[in-house]
This record gives C-alpha cells, structure tokens and sequence, in this order.
C-alpha cells in the first residue's frame, strides 16, 4: 500500500460530468473542490477568475463539490443548488452568485438567487427537496477525498494537486510551470499582466 | 534501508528532538495491534479488542481545538458513511482530557468517538510508537488496523499538515478487496 506522503494525484479524471470552463483541450486543466459556505472558497473566486482571465484559452477551469457541511450547515444544499442549476443548463452562473453571497445561503436565498438567474425554482425546490441531486455532490466529495483532498479549497492542477499558495502571483506560476516549456516562454507576459 | 515512513520521520525530527531520545518510530504495517482501553465518556470506555472482526481507522491527532487537527477531524466526519461503507470503525486519539474531547465534539458536530489517552498521559501513542515527549502530544499519525487486530498501513504526518484521508481510504478498499476474495 502506497503512503500519502507521495504527490497526491487526481483519482476522478476531469470528463463530460464535469462543469467546465474554457476549452476541453486547453494545455492547463484547474480543478477546485470547494465549498460555497467556505470563506477560504470565497476568497478563491475571483482570484479564480483573475487568472482565468490572464490564461484565456489555455486554461480549462472545472469546479467539484466538497461541502463541509457539519462545519458549514448551508454548504450542502447551496451544492445541490448549483448541481439542479445545471440540470437547467445555468451551473455557472449559480456558482457565481453563491460565491457572491455566501453569507447568505439559506433555503429561502437559494430559491431567490434560482429565480434571479431565470431557473425554473419549483423545479429546484421540487428537486432539492428529494435530495435528486445529494449523491452527485456526494460522488464529488468521495471522490475527492480520495483525490487527498484535505480541506476547502484543494487544487489539482493538470492532475496533481498544488499545495502552495493560491494567491494570483502564486497560482499563475504555478498554473504557468505545468505548461510545455515552449508555451511557457510564450506566457512570460501572462505573468505580469 | 529507511522505509518511507522513517524516511520521513528523519526529516521532521529535528536534532534536539533526537538527542532526547524521541525517535520512538511508529509501529509498522504487520505489527499486531496493541490493545488498550481509554475513556470516549466520563463513564465509557473503548477497548481496541471490541472492534476485532472489522477494520480500524486509529487516528491519533496532537490537541483538540488547534486548527489542523479541526479540519482534519471534520474532514473525517464528513466521510463516516463512507469509512462505515467499508466496515471499518474510526477512533480519534489524543491526550486530552475526556471534558476537553466532549466539548470539541459537541462543537464540531463530531458523530465517531474522541478516546482520551490522558492518563496516564500518551499511554497509548508510546504504545503505538508516536508520542513526541517533548511537546507532551502525539504526532498526528494514522493507523489502519485490519479485522484480525494487525496494523495493515500507518502514516506519520508532518505536524501541521492536514494528512487528508486518500491513504486511509486506499488501505480500507484494500482491506475490503482482499476480503471479498478471500468469501470468493
């Protein structure tokens, strides 16, 4: 049996159940497990974004559930929100709006913020009310924790999880390493821009 | 030839920690299990020997309440269903006292037990190799003890890092596999 000390990688290859940004065949694949209740996840969001911004196309980002949800009560069902927003083809932009309102993600918010987005809401209360979508989040979770994903947020980049800093600087670089050293010297403006 | 685990051990030890003399090394996969019997309540106890016939996640940690330990608790709590999926039982060890262990759990929202090896004081780490007298803690070691009472994997994290739960579940899906055949 293998220690845990080796690089953890990722177990759950990144495929079509995944909700994805960018192209599939970007150079740079990042993976989030994160929590919508998570400070930690929120302060990631628009760092997200930024380097998302810098990399364009040559990144590929996917965001997995890992809701800690006896530590966070509403993380579970703000998870589950998200996953019946994509069965209504609006993921993202459920996972935008429960990053920009973490603090506020009670049962009754949930369905606002669905309706702001234009989802049909009976549908989604119908839904999370039947728990459709608990083992989705669930499988995420499992799968991460095999992944040696040890808390919120943990990011696998092209497979292998990144245990450094994740401020822009610090993610860039690293998002930029794992590049073929080709592009990498293309990117040396990315860095700075 | 240093295994991995010494390996590792080697460099988290510093040179003072060395010339006290607590270079005590973590029982190795193979070793049979010591028994023990600590307290999960002012007026319970837990003894390893109960849980013979299924596997056990031992999961000694270094304090209640530090923030490590908290994130890796609760990360432990969030996967019951599945260690329980695997049959396999997880204790959480440390030396403090059994109030201090009620407290945190109830404050964490812990469902699995938080055995106090207080008294006296480490008892059980120095059983299992992975006391560190001179912090008066455990390391954060995991053992994963197979149905027969030997230890199949163990771990020694570095103190502050949060060792996650991927070697844990590999070694149950392990055991859980070599069982299955073994019904086959």
């Amino acid at each position: 049996m293998r220690n845990s000390d080796e690089r953890a990688t990722l177990v759950v290859a990144v495929s079509e159940r995944d909700h994805a940004q960018g192209r599939s065949d970007a150079p740079i694949t990042l993976v989030e497990y994160g929590d919508y209740e998570c400070p930690h996840c929120g302060r990631a969001y628009p760092i997200v974004q930024e380097v998302q911004r810098r990399l364009g196309d040559q990144l590929r980002f996917v965001f997995r559930n890992f809701p800690l949800s006896e530590m966070h009560r509403h993380a579970e069902l703000a998870a589950e929100a998200a996953e019946a927003a994509a069965h209504q083809d609006r993921f993202w932009p459920m996972h935008d709006t429960l990053f920009e309102h973490q603090r506020e993600l009670t049962d009754t918010a949930l369905v606002g913020y669905a309706e702001f987005i234009g989802l049909d809401t009976q549908r989604m209360e119908r839904e999370l009310a039947s728990g459709a979508h608990r083992g989705r989040v669930r499988e995420d979770f499992v799968g991460g924790a095999r992944s040696g994903v040890n808390g919120t947020p943990t990011f696998f980049i092209n497979g292998i999880r990144h245990d450094g800093p994740w401020d822009v600087d610090s993610l860039m670089e690293a998002l930029l390493a794992s590049l073929p050293l080709a592009l990498q010297h293309e990117n040396k403006h990315a860095r700075r821009s | 030839m240093l295994n991995e685990l010494d390996q590792q051990r080697a460099r988290d030890m510093s040179p003072i920690a060395l010339s006290l003399g607590t270079s005590l090394t973590a029982l190795r996969p193979g070793t049979k299990a010591p028994d023990f019997v600590l307290h999960s309540t002012p007026d319970q106890t837990v003894s390893l020997s109960e849980f013979l016939g299924q596997p056990v996640v031992l999961a000694f940690y270094p304090a209640d309440w530090s923030p490590v330990c908290g994130d890796q608790m609760a990360l432990y709590n969030e996967l019951l269903s599945t260690f329980h999926g695997l049959n396999a039982a997880l204790l959480g060890v440390s030396v403090d006292g059994i109030w201090c262990h009620l407290a945190f759990a109830a404050e964490r929202k812990l469902h699995f037990p938080l055995l106090s090896d207080f008294e006296p004081k480490g008892g059980v780490a120095r059983q299992f190799g992975v006391y560190r007298r001179q912090d008066g803690t455990s390391e954060r070691a995991l053992f994963v003890i197979d149905a027969d009472g030997i230890i199949r994997w163990s771990y020694v994290s570095p103190l502050g890092v949060n060792p996650g739960a991927d070697g844990v579940l590999r070694a149950l899906t392990t055991l859980s596999e070599e069982q299955g055949d073994a019904k086959q």
